[in-house]
């Protein structure tokens, strides 16, 4: 579904991905594990074309991504990308944020949107804040609505950066029990954490980056048990 | 040592506050703003009563009866009504400030925007930020009312010099207004951008769906207080020999050798500007109570 091939991505001098491979299938659960500064928030960006590419190529459902009749609004509808830090729209009430997307980019009928919004809503049981400013809600709350508007969209493949990183420890489990709860309805998940755990039990793959390099990539239980490498290990150590 | 939990312990701090401080709270803060209040604006009446000028100068400026003269027009003695020529006044500002508005939003639009094929357009923009928001409007009107005029370009020279005092202030305060706006569409947190680019939007639809709504509420009080200024500049336009409020007020002026007409046409500038502040600040706090409230 989504593949990347060398990707190189410098910003001026530095060079924050060199080269990096990585496929994703439909269905398929990939966690990116790495360093703080290795790149990951840089990887999901290019690949929902939010950065350009200096080098090599992304494939999206066998489309190259370079190919200049290719509509990057288009792309980045399929490709949803989800932010550390929320970035829910302070000026809309939560369903209006959860709105947004399909009604203004997809140009759907707010009535038709609204069922499907409120049963999302529903779903992260926040059906009776529908009509509260985001500044309202705890920080789990604002970044489980943060997925749902993504989710609105009905894309193909989630990106998810570190979505858990700016949360309170308290709140974290919620957030993460919505992930496992999509992972098991089948979405297509590309997720940059620095939570091992939950790394662990919820991807069928698990890529470590290092300083912009792809070093290794295997099921969880190769990495976590019998990492091949020797910087996947230490990296493994110091975060344990 | 026994744990202490007493609060009139010896070494507990003292918490009450100066008995001066104490005046300034609750309904005894009431009753001393009040009588400051008269206190303030009875010795600045007591001024005018007390000032060795004071009978002169509240017979110059303060005549009911010349007001009176110069609000209802006298034809023979050529002086012309402020109640008529307050709508010149009204008309200029408000088709300005539609104008300003619109002007004002390209241009910062313009500028903010890194399309490489608007590269030109946008060392124009600059340019033209830079000199009229240098250039004192008296200036301006005067360049623009005389001299549209001498181009004898038709249609464009041939309007009357209220039409040149509208493109005058809407030259000047589009430029003013646009770094205001740009001011404020900056003011919007990237990551808000990126949320709505990766929501698929469209660059216009981000802008008019999430950058310009948050962008307002910063912008709301500078931008009022433009188009405050604004509206006191139509002044300016009577250069151009334009009879509006504060000329008919100076006519009557040098007519009656009273200056009540001139009072009165700041009367009017006045009751135009207060509202509009008070209003402003209406909004501002209905927006925050209703965020906060969150509903
Ligand atoms: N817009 C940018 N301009 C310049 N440098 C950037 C930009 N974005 C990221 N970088 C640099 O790219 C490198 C990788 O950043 P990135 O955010 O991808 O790392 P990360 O793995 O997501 O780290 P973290 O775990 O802290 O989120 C960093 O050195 C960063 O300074
Ligand atoms: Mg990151």
């Amino acid at each position: 579904m989504l593949e990347l091939n060398d990707v190189v991505k410098r910003f001026d001098d530095n060079e924050v991905l060199s080269g990096v491979s990585l496929q994703l299938h439909r269905h398929e659960v990939v966690c990116l594990i790495g360093a703080s500064g290795s790149g990951k928030s840089t990887l999901l960006r290019c690949s929902n074309m939010l950065e350009d590419i200096d080098a090599g190529s992304i494939t999206l459902f066998g489309q190259g991504l370079e190919d200049r009749r290719i509509d990057p609004n288009l792309v980045r509808r399929h490709v949803a990308l989800v932010f550390q830090s929320f970035n829910l729209f302070p000026h809309l009430s939560v369903l209006d944020n959860i709105l947004l997307g399909p009604v203004y980019a997809m140009k759907r009928k707010r009535a038709d949107v609204r069922d499907e919004a409120l049963a999302l809503l529903d779903r992260i049981g926040l059906r009776d804040r529908a009509n509260d400013f985001p500044d309202r809600l705890s920080g789990g709350q604002q970044q489980r609505v943060a997925i749902v508007r993504s989710l609105a969209m009905q894309p193909s493949l989630l990106l998810l950066d570190e979505v858990t990183s700016a949360l309170d420890p308290t709140l974290v489990g919620e957030v993460l029990d919505l992930l496992r709860d999509l992972a098991a309805s089948g979405t297509t998940m590309l997720i940059a954490t620095h939570e091992m755990n939950f790394a662990k039990d919820v991807s069928h793959q698990v890529a470590y980056l290092d300083k912009g390099v792809l070093v290794e990539k295997g099921t969880p239980e190769q990495i976590f048990n019998s990492p091949q490498h020797e910087a996947t290990r230490i990296f493994l150590e110091r975060v344990r | 040592m026994s744990l202490d939990t007493d609060a009139s312990s010896s070494d507990a701090p003292n918490l009450f506050g100066s008995r001066r401080s104490r005046l300034f709270v609750g309904r005894r803060g009431l009753a001393a703003s009040s009588i400051s209040t008269v206190l303030l604006v009875g010795a600045i009446v007591l001024i005018l009563f007390v000032a060795p000028g004071g009978a002169v100068f509240r017979y110059y400026f303060f005549n009911l009866h010349d007001m009176r003269i110069a609000w209802d027009g006298h034809a023979s003695q050529g002086i012309s009504a402020l109640s008529r020529s307050l709508f010149t006044n009204v008309w200029m500002f408000l088709v300005s400030e539609v104008l300003v508005l619109f002007f004002g939003l390209t241009i910062a639009w313009t500028r903010i925007s890194r399309t490489p094929v608007l590269f030109p357009v946008r060392m124009l923009v600059t340019v033209y930020t830079d000199v009229f928001r240098g250039v004192p409007l008296l200036i301006v009107v005067y360049l623009v009312g005389d001299g549209l005029p001498a181009l004898r370009l038709g249609f464009i020279s041939n309007q009357s010099p209220s039409i040149y005092g509208v493109v005058a202030l809407t030259l000047t305060y589009s430029a003013y207004v646009s770094e205001v706006l740009r001011a404020g569409i900056n003011s919007v947190p990237h990551g808000q951008l990126l949320a709505a680019r990766s929501l698929g939007l469209s660059p216009t639809s981000t802008m008019r769906r999430v950058v310009l709504p948050q962008a307002v509420r910063t912008v709301i009080p500078p931008l009022l207080n433009d188009f405050v200024s604004l509206q006191k500049d139509t002044a300016l336009v009577s250069v151009l020999g334009v009879i509006e409020i504060a000329n008919a007020g100076q006519i009557s002026a040098s007519t009656l050798f009273n200056g009540s007409g001139l009072v009165a046409a700041a009367l009017f500038f006045l009751a135009l500007t207060i509202p509009m502040t008070r209003l402003t600040d209406h909004l501002i706090e209905r927006d925050r109570s209703r965020r906060l409230a969150g509903s």
